[in-house]
C-alpha cells in the first residue's frame, strides 16, 4: 500500500521521528527509537535504489499538486545511491553512538543528540530526494542547523568555537545558494529543477543567470569544503563527538558534492557550465591543490582526528577531480568515491572514537603500542587506512582505479600521475599512526585500563571494514549503480522528461 | 510616488547599515538592527508583500531584538577592539557586491507583468487557487498547500533552532519565585503590561485564524503570542513566567507542533492521497483543503510559540544566573 510513497518516506520518517525522540526524554529509549527509524529509512533507500536501477526515475507530487506548481520528489539512480550511503551510515553510527556519546556528551543532553541526528538525517535525505531548487534550500537549512548543534554538543569547549565558525561559514554558503536560486527564479518563473533546466536552456547567455550560477557554485563549494573554502571543516571534525565526525565525514560534505553535480548537470547543463563558462579548469586546479595541500597538512598533524579531517578535504578533491573531467567515466569515478569514501572514513573515525573512548585522547601519543591493547580496533583502522591509500582488494582501490582510467581515457597523463602521487601522501599519514601503534611500546606498560573497545562499537566499525573489503572485490553493485547514475546525469535534461 | 518612497527607505537602510558597521556600542547596534528590520518591513509593504512585511516586523524587529539584548546581558555592551586588519573580508565583500550588481544587468524590468516570474507558475496560483484551495489570501494557499512541504521544512527549521539553543543554554528549572527579579518597582510598566498582555494574546489568536483571509498565519501568530509571555517575564520576572508556562511544557509543545503538521500529511496517505494532500481529508476537496490548512497553521503556531519562548527562557535563565553571581 505504501510502495508509491517510498520517495518521500526517507525524509518524513526521521522528520516525524525527531520530535517524537524529543518527547521520549529517556536516553536508552531515544537511542532505540532513532536507530529503528534510521534503519527503516535505510531499508526504503535500498528498495528505492533497486527500483531506480530497474525502472529509471520515480516522481512523487507532494500534496497531490503536479509540478511545477507543487513540489516534486524525484528519485533517480544518482540520488538513490547517495541516499543509501547516508541512511546506511546513519544507522551504523547510531548503533555505535550509544556507548560513544556516554563518554563524550553530557548525560542529560543525549535526547537532544538523537533528536538533532534525526533532524540532520531528514535534512540530508530531503536535499537528496527533492526535485525542487527551493525545497533543496529548506532541507539544507534543517541539516545545517542540526549539524551545528551536533558539533557543539561535545563536552570539549573548543567544540563551541568550531561550531560557531562552521555556523558562520555554513550560513554564508546557504545564503549564496539562496541568492542564486532567486536569480534563477527571476529569469524562469519556476523552481522545479527539470522545468528550470528546460527554461534556462532557452537563454543563450544571460548575465543574471550566470551570476546565479556563480553564487550557487561558491555557496555549494563552502558547504562541500572545496579548497580554499575548507577552513571551517578541520576544527569542526576535530572537536565534534566521534560519532558525529564519523557521520558527517561520510555524508554532509558528500551530499553537498551531490548538490553541485545536480546544479551543474541537471539544471545548467554540463556543456554550458564546463565548456562555455570554463568551470572545468577551475575545479580541476582546485581539486588537485586540495589533494596535495591537504594530504600534506594531514601528514604533520599530531591529533589523529584533525589528520583524518584534512584527509577528508583531500578526498573531496578526488571527487571534484572526477567531476571536472567532464566525461561519463570521470563523473562515475567521482560518484563511486562518494560511496567508497563513506565506508572508509566512517570506519576510520569510528576507530579513532573507540581509542578516544578507552584512552580519552585523540593525540598520536595515545596510539603508542595500541596494536596489542586494542587489536580489533587497530586492525579496523589498518584496513580502512589501506582503503584510503588505495591498496588493491579494498574499496579505495576501486575508486582510484576508475579515476585513473577516466583520466587516461582523455590522455591526461599528468593528472593520472598526480592522482597516484597523492596516494603516496596518504601512505605517509596513515603509516605514521600504524607505526606507533604496532612498532612502539606503550608509554605506560603497566596501565591495564586500556583494553579493547566495547562490542557495540566494534560491530558497526567492522561492518564498515568488511564492506570496504567486499566492495573492493565484488564491485558489481557499487560500480553498476555509479555507472548508471553518471550515464543518467549525462543525458540532456530534455530526455529526462522535462517537456511539459 | 512609490519610487520616491522606495528611494527614501533604501537610503535610510543604507545609512543604518553603515552606522551599524562603525558603531562600537553594541546596545546601539541592536537598536539600529531593529530599525533596519522596520525599514525592510516598510519596503516589503511598498512592494505589496504584506505577509512578508508582517513576519519581518514581528521576527526581525521584535523577537530578534529581544534575543540580541538577551545576549548583550550575558556578554556586555562594548565591542572588543579588533586588532587584525580586515583587508581580505573587505575584498570579499566588494567582489560579492560587484557580482550582485553585475547580476542585475540582465534582470527583467521591475514589476513588468510580462516577466517570467509573473508568467509561468504564478498565474495558476492567482487564477485557480480560489477554486482549488478556496482561500482569499493566495499567499496562504501557496505556503500552506501548493508548497506545504517547504513550510513543513521551515517549521522543522524553527524546531531545529530551538534544539540548538536548548543544547547550548538549557532551560530554567521551574522555581518558586524566591528571588526578586523583573521590574516590579515600576508601577506604570506593571499596570500597562497587565492591560496589554491579554490584548496581545487575543491579537495572536486573530492573526492565527485570520491568516486564511488576510496577512498572517501560524508563524506570525506564534511570535506574537510568545511576545506576550516575554513581556510578562520582563516585567514580572522569569520565575513567575515559568510558573505560567512551564519550561517542560515548551519542549512538549515544540515537538507537538511539528507532529501536528506532519500528522496532517500522513493522514493524507491513509485517505488514499499523497503526503500533504488535503483534498482527500473531506468529501469535498475544498473543504478538505480548509481543514488541512487550519490544522497545519495551528501546528506552525504551536511550534513557533514554543521555540521562541524556550529560546528566550534559555537566554533569560543564563542572564539571571549571571546576575545572582
Amino acid at each position: 500500500m505504501f510502495a508509491q510513497h517510498f520517495p518521500v518516506l526517507p525524509i518524513v520518517l526521521p522528520l516525524i521521528g525527531a520530535p517524537v525522540c524529543m518527547l521520549l526524554a529517556r536516553s536508552q529509549l531515544a537511542w532505540l527509537f532513532a536507530t529503528l527509524i534510521s534503519g527503516f529509512s535505510f531499508f526504503i533507500s535500498i528498495v528505492l535504489l533497486l527500483t531506480t536501477l530497474d525502472q529509471g526515475v520515480l516522481s512523487y507530487a507532494l500534496g497531490g499538486w503536479e509540478p511545477p506548481w507543487g513540489i516534486e520528489m524525484r528519485v533517480d539512480v544518482a540520488n538513490a545511491l547517495v541516499l543509501s550511503v547516508v541512511t546506511g551510515l546513519s544507522t551504523l553510527v547510531l548503533v555505535y553512538a550509544k556507548q560513544s556519546i556516554d563518554k563524550e556528551i553530557d548525560r542529560n543532553q543525549h535526547t537532544l543528540f538523537y533528536t538533532a541526528h534525526l533532524l540532520c538525517l531528514a535534512g540530508l535525505s530531503g536535499i537528496l530526494s527533492t526535485g525542487d531548487a527551493f525545497n533543496l534550500f529548506v532541507f539544507l537549512e534543517i541539516s545545517s542547523l542540526a549539524t551545528y548543534t551536533l558539533v557543539s554538543l561535545a563536552s570539549d569547549r573548543r567544540a563551541l568555537t568550531a561550531a560557531f565558525r562552521y555556523l558562520v561559514m555554513g550560513t554564508i554558503g546557504a545564503t549564496f545558494i539562496l541568492i542564486g536560486v532567486g536569480m534563477m527564479y527571476m529569469k524562469t518563473g519556476t523552481l522545479n529543477m527539470l522545468d528550470l533546466a528546460a527554461r534556462i536552456a532557452e537563454y543563450d547567455s544571460n548575465r543574471t543567470l550566470n551570476t546565479g550560477l556563480a553564487f550557487i557554485l561558491i555557496g555549494v563549494s563552502i558547504k562541500l569544503a572545496l579548497f580554499p573554502l575548507h577552513m571551517w571543516l578541520p576544527p569542526a571534525y576535530t572537536h565534534a563527538p566521534s560519532a558525529v565526525s564519523a557521520f558527517l565525514a561520510g555524508t554532509a560534505t558528500k551530499v553537498a558534492v551531490y548538490v553541485m553535480v545536480r546544479f551543474i548537470f541537471t539544471i545548467y547543463g554540463a556543456e554550458y557550465v564546463f565548456h562555455e563558462m570554463g568551470m572545468d579548469v577551475i575545479l580541476l586546479v582546485l581539486a588537485i591543490v586540495a589533494i596535495f595541500n591537504c594530504s600534506f597538512v594531514a601528514t604533520v598533524q599530531s591529533n589523529v582526528k584533525t589528520m583524518l579531517a584534512y584527509s577528508s578535504v583531500a578526498q573531496i578533491g578526488y571527487m571534484i577531480l572526477g567531476i571536472s573531467l567532464v566525461t561519463s567515466a570521470g563523473l562515475m569515478a567521482g560518484l563511486l568515491h562518494i560511496f567508497n569514501h563513506a565506508l572508509m572514513k566512517g570506519a576510520l573515525f569510528m576507530a579513532v572514537g573507540a581509542v578516544l573512548f578507552r584512552t580519552g585522547s585523540a593525540d598520536i601519543k595515545a596510539y603508542y603500542g595500541l596494536g596489542k591493547r586494542m587489536p580489533l580496533t587497530m586492525a579496523a583502522f589498518t584496513i580502512a587506512g589501506l582503503s584510503i591509500i588505495g591498496v588493491p582488494l579494498t574499496a579505495g582501490f576501486v575508486s582510484k582505479w576508475y579515476l585513473v582510467t577516466a583520466a587516461l581515457e582523455q590522455q591526461h597523463w599528468l593528472i593520472a600521475f598526480l592522482i597516484l602521487t597523492g596516494s603516496l601522501l596518504a601512505i605517509v599519514y596513515i603509516g605514521r599512526v600504524l607505526e606507533v601503534a604496532y612498532f612502539k611500546e606503550p608509554a605506560d606498560p603497566t596501565d591495564t585500563t586500556i583494553k579493547e573497545a566495547p562490542v557495540l562499537m566494534l560491530i558497526p566499525m567492522w561492518i564498515l571494514v568488511l564492506a570496504n573489503i567486499y566492495f573492493g572485490i565484488d564491485t558489481s553493485l557499487s560500480v553498476s549503480a555509479a555507472d548508471a547514475a553518471s550515464k543518467w546525469l549525462f543525458q540532456p535534461a530534455a530526455d529526462l522528461g522535462a517537456v511539459r | 510616488m512609490a519610487e520616491l518612497i522606495d528611494l527614501v527607505l533604501l537610503g535610510m537602510l543604507a545609512i543604518t547599515a553603515l552606522r551599524i558597521i562603525f558603531l562600537k556600542d553594541l546596545f546601539a547596534v541592536v537598536m539600529l538592527f531593529g530599525i533596519y528590520s522596520f525599514l525592510s518591513a516598510l519596503i516589503f509593504v511598498n512592494l505589496d508583500a504584506v505577509d512578508v512585511a508582517f513576519t519581518e516586523a514581528a521576527v526581525g524587529a521584535g523577537i530578534a531584538t529581544v534575543l540580541m539584548l538577551g545576549t548583550l546581558a550575558l556578554t556586555g555592551r562594548k565591542e572588543k577592539a579588533n586588532s587584525h586588519t580586515a583587508l581580505l573580508p573587505l575584498l570579499v565583500v566588494i567582489v560579492t557586491g560587484a557580482a550582485l550588481i553585475y547580476g542585475t544587468l540582465d534582470m527583467p524590468p521591475f514589476g513588468d507583468p510580462e516577466n517570467p516570474a509573473n508568467q509561468h507558475v504564478a498565474p495558476r496560483y492567482i487564477e485557480e487557487s480560489p477554486q482549488e484551495v478556496g482561500l482569499p489570501n493566495m499567499v496562504t494557499s501557496v505556503l500552506a498547500s501548493y508548497r506545504a512541504f517547504d513550510t513543513l521544512g521551515e517549521t522543522a527549521v524553527v524546531f531545529a533552532a530551538a534544539i540548538g539553543v536548548l543544547s547550548l543554554l538549557g532551560l530554567p528549572k521551574q522555581s518558586q519565585a524566591t528571588i526578586e527579579s523583573g521590574l516590579k518597582s515600576h508601577l506604570v510598566l506593571r499596570v500597562v503590561a497587565k492591560l496589554i498582555i491579554p490584548l496581545i494574546l487575543v491579537f495572536a489568536l486573530y492573526v492565527q485564524f485570520h491568516g486564511d483571509y488576510g496577512p498572517g498565519g501560524g508563524f506570525q501568530a506564534g511570535v506574537i503570542a510568545a511576545a506576550a509571555i516575554i513581556l510578562y517575564a520582563l516585567v514580572f520576572g522569569l520565575p513567575l513566567a515559568t510558573q505560567v508556562i512551564q519550561p517542560k511544557l515548551l519542549k512538549i509543545l515544540a515537538s507537538m507542533g511539528v507532529l501536528i503538521y506532519a500528522a496532517t500529511g500522513v493522514a493524507g496517505l491513509f485517505f488514499g492521497g499523497n503526503f500533504l494532500d488535503y483534498n482527500v481529508l473531506a468529501s469535498d476537496p475544498v473543504a478538505g483543503q480548509h481543514i488541512g490548512i487550519i490544522v497545519i497553521e495551528f501546528g506552525i503556531g504551536v511550534t513557533v510559540f514554543a521555540a521562541i519562548l524556550s529560546i528566550f527562557y534559555g537566554f533569560a535563565s543564563q542572564a539571571e544566573r549571571a546576575n545572582i553571581q
